[in-house]
């Protein structure tokens, strides 16, 4: 049975089956990811009926990619965490703490030293934030790989202490405002990179795709590999450009609110035109970040030893420590790599509020942790993807903004994310189980 | 086989204990290239432990190792890759959730030359290997959990000759799999003998023993009861070393044998 089961050895594509499973096999998408895609428009469409419109609109579509970026930030690190069989939940504190000291630096440290608005404050903010978030991360690591202690104990241990270490860099003060070139990475009019910007990354990343598809089909090629019929291969980049195309077009479609376009023009000595001065805000920096930390986690995961080692590990620890890799090693760099992308996701989070404080990414580490599981992240270990657990989190915010569009109360907001991350994980048991 | 001057493996007195128990007591054991030395007892007997110690998975507390007539440094699987040794374990040891190619290559990945997996030069030297193992092994972009126990099996196998191992460990080899399967990893020892790797296999089944060993060792208590050339002795004289110590006059006596007083 096992093998008649899998003939698809000669030109990629089998023969039987309909127009839709044949299609499917032919491009090799997941079902599993396109299942999320479909869940995630049934939640937009849905919420855009119910609000009346307000849902699919270039401007809560951009404010829920800026809201996303955070967690989505470090969903990419929770999902190699999760999949070593292990669980971080004190990622909401890290981000609180290296936060509130990023915000310490550059409001009241840094200027003192180098004068206000110095061009290099956000630099040393950030590296400092980054390196205080690794050094967090290889701590945690070095008491679960070398001391034997179960990473959810280090970590709830971690929660307690990193969000009472933030409560004292100030003594529960409120950090704000931020230094001028940090608050870029937070998003709003300011930290947007415009339309021809947009196009212009949007055009790299269609190319990207093309180039990527391309020189996979020229390594299938040389070692003689069974490839896709070629039309799969156009509908691919094809996919794949009018996806980005589209989203660069939605955030070009948001235009900067009227007050800050008028001081614009004003500014500029730009006359104010009849219809209004239509700006576009175009891409975020901070989703460009997220986007950023996604693709370098995926090529760290899939393309690296260290990601094959952790999935590895995460199928079998024994079978890995047997092949001679150090798992223990492995481990401390899994965690260093969230502290640091915790740091990431608090500068974020920081320049968007516009100050640092004592409550910061509280409950985040949950949010997280659903995004990844919820992005197909099995706890059992050894299975996930960096751009599944990227999708939870957009799930996640969704719901989310989608209530709050509709007026529902935080109590009950929360009841309804309880409740979808546990029917999404009940879905995703008997998929799993079906596909088997 | 036994003839040949020079011994692949030499494991002279080796001790081992867990917490004041002896697993294994002055133990010493020999490997000939192109052997098949078999290791039987029963179970907790220490075959296993003493051959987890050459494979480099215990540190031995006591006793030496040769390998081609010197003293070899093993302390760590990766240590025991470096002689040439590669083990098949009971439990198969691979990665259940990836590929094939992936498992075979498991903490000894080829790169390309900026640094990356060569994910496509690993399937390619993958299909080659298990086109020569098992030709009907089809399933190369499926995680190992989807194959079959024979598929496991020589996908564990492959993963160790693929890598010019001398030396093979194999730990029960057959005891997950149905009699054909079983009939294909003895003829693949045979053909690993031909190519001159030797071959200790440790193994429950008696039968299985005499139709592809050449010299027995038996275990019993942590100690090495006696070995034997499987053509002078028979079955029942094995299974008498194994059950109550007694060593038949085909055979060597050892540290464990029983004392005939």
């Amino acid at each position: 049975m096992a093998e008649t089961a899998h003939t698809t050895t000669t030109g990629g594509a089998g023969q039987t089956g309909n127009i839709v499973s044949r299609f499917f096999r032919a491009t090799e998408i997941d079902t599993r990811m396109l299942g999320m895609v479909g869940a995630l428009l049934i939640i937009w469409v849905g919420f855009h009926i119910l609000t009346g419109g307000l849902f699919l609109t270039p401007r809560n579509l951009w404010n829920l990619s800026v809201q996303t970026a955070s967690v989505a930030v470090m969903a990419t690190g929770m999902v190699l965490v999760i999949v070593t069989r292990n669980i971080d939940l004190s990622v909401g504190s890290i981000l609180g703490f290296t936060g509130m000291v990023m915000g310490v630096l550059q409001a009241r440290m840094l200027p003192e030293l180098l004068g206000f608005d110095h061009p290099a404050i956000w630099i040393i903010a950030l590296a400092c934030g980054l390196l205080i978030g690794g050094l967090i991360g290889t701590l945690h690591g070095l008491i679960i790989a070398f001391l034997g202690v179960p990473s959810f104990i280090v970590t709830l241990g971690g929660l307690l202490i990193w969000r009472g270490a933030t409560w004292f860099v100030t003594s529960g003060q409120t950090v704000a405002p931020m230094d001028v070139n940090f608050r870029l990475m937070g998003g709003g009019t300011e930290g947007s990179i415009g339309a021809t910007w947009s196009w212009v990354v949007g055009i790299i990343a269609c190319l990207a795709i093309a180039v990527a598809i391309v020189n996979a089909r020229h390594q299938r090629k040389r070692f003689h590999f069974p490839r896709r019929p070629i039309w799969a291969e156009y509908v691919l980049v094809g996919l794949g450009c009018v996806v980005v195309l589209g989203a660069v077009m939605i955030a070009n479609n948001y235009f900067w609110p009227v007050n800050i376009a008028r001081r614009y023009a004003e500014a500029n000595n730009i006359a104010w035109p009849e219809g209004g001065l239509l700006i576009s805000q175009g891409i975020a920096v901070p989703v460009l970040m997220a986007i950023a930390a996604g693709i370098v986690m995926t090529f760290i995961a899939t393309r690296l030893r260290f990601g094959r080692y952790v999935f590895a590990i995460g199928g079998n620890p024994e079978a890995a420590e047997l092949a001679g890799i150090k798992t223990r090693w492995v481990t401390v760099k899994i965690f260093a790599l969230m502290g640091v992308l915790c740091a990431i996701a608090a500068a974020i989070s920081t320049a968007r509020l516009n100050a640092a404080t004592n409550a910061q990414g509280e409950l985040d580490e949950l949010y997280t942790i659903a995004a990844a599981v919820i992005g197909g992240t099995s706890l059992a270990g050894g299975i996930g993807s960096i751009a599944g657990a990227m999708l939870g989190a957009l799930v996640m915010q969704s719901l989310q903004s989608g209530m709050v569009l509709l007026g529902i109360d935080t109590p009950f907001q929360r009841i309804v994310v309880g409740a979808v991350l546990v029917v999404a994980v009940w879905l995703d048991t008997v998929y799993r189980a079906r596909s088997k | 086989m036994t003839d040949q001057t020079n011994p692949l493996v030499e494991m002279k007195n080796i001790s081992i204990s867990f917490g004041g128990i002896h697993a294994v007591e002055n133990a010493s054991v020999d490997l000939y290239p192109g052997e098949v030395v078999a290791l039987l007892g029963h179970n907790g007997a220490g075959k296993s432990t003493l051959i987890k110690v050459l494979s480099g998975a215990y540190r031995r507390d006591e006793g030496d190792i040769l390998i081609n007539g010197e003293t070899a440094d093993i302390r760590t699987p990766r240590d025991a890759k470096k002689y040439g040794i590669e083990t098949i374990y009971q439990t198969l040891a691979v990665a259940d959730n990836v590929d094939a190619a992936a498992n075979l290559y498991l903490g000894r990945e080829l790169q390309t030359k900026w640094g990356t997996l060569d994910d496509v030069a690993m399937e390619a030297n993958t299909r080659k290997v298990m086109g020569r193992l098992n030709p009907n092994f089809k399933r190369f972009k499926e995680p190992v959990k989807a194959l079959s126990g024979g598929q496991r099996q020589s996908v564990a196998i492959a993963r160790a000759i693929l890598f010019d191992a001398r030396i093979l460990i194999m730990d029960e080899p057959t005891a997950a799999l149905g009699p054909q399967e079983t009939a294909q990893v003895g003829d693949l020892i045979k053909q690993l003998k031909q190519d001159g790797i030797g071959i200790f296999l440790i193994s429950h089944d008696i039968h299985d023993v005499f139709d592809l060993a050449d010299r027995v060792f038996v275990m019993k208590n942590g100690k090495v009861v006696g070995h034997a050339r499987t053509e002078d002795v028979t079955k029942d004289e094995v299974l008498g070393m194994i059950i109550l110590g007694k060593v038949p006059p085909g055979a060597t006596p050892g540290p464990g044998a029983m004392r005939i007083s």
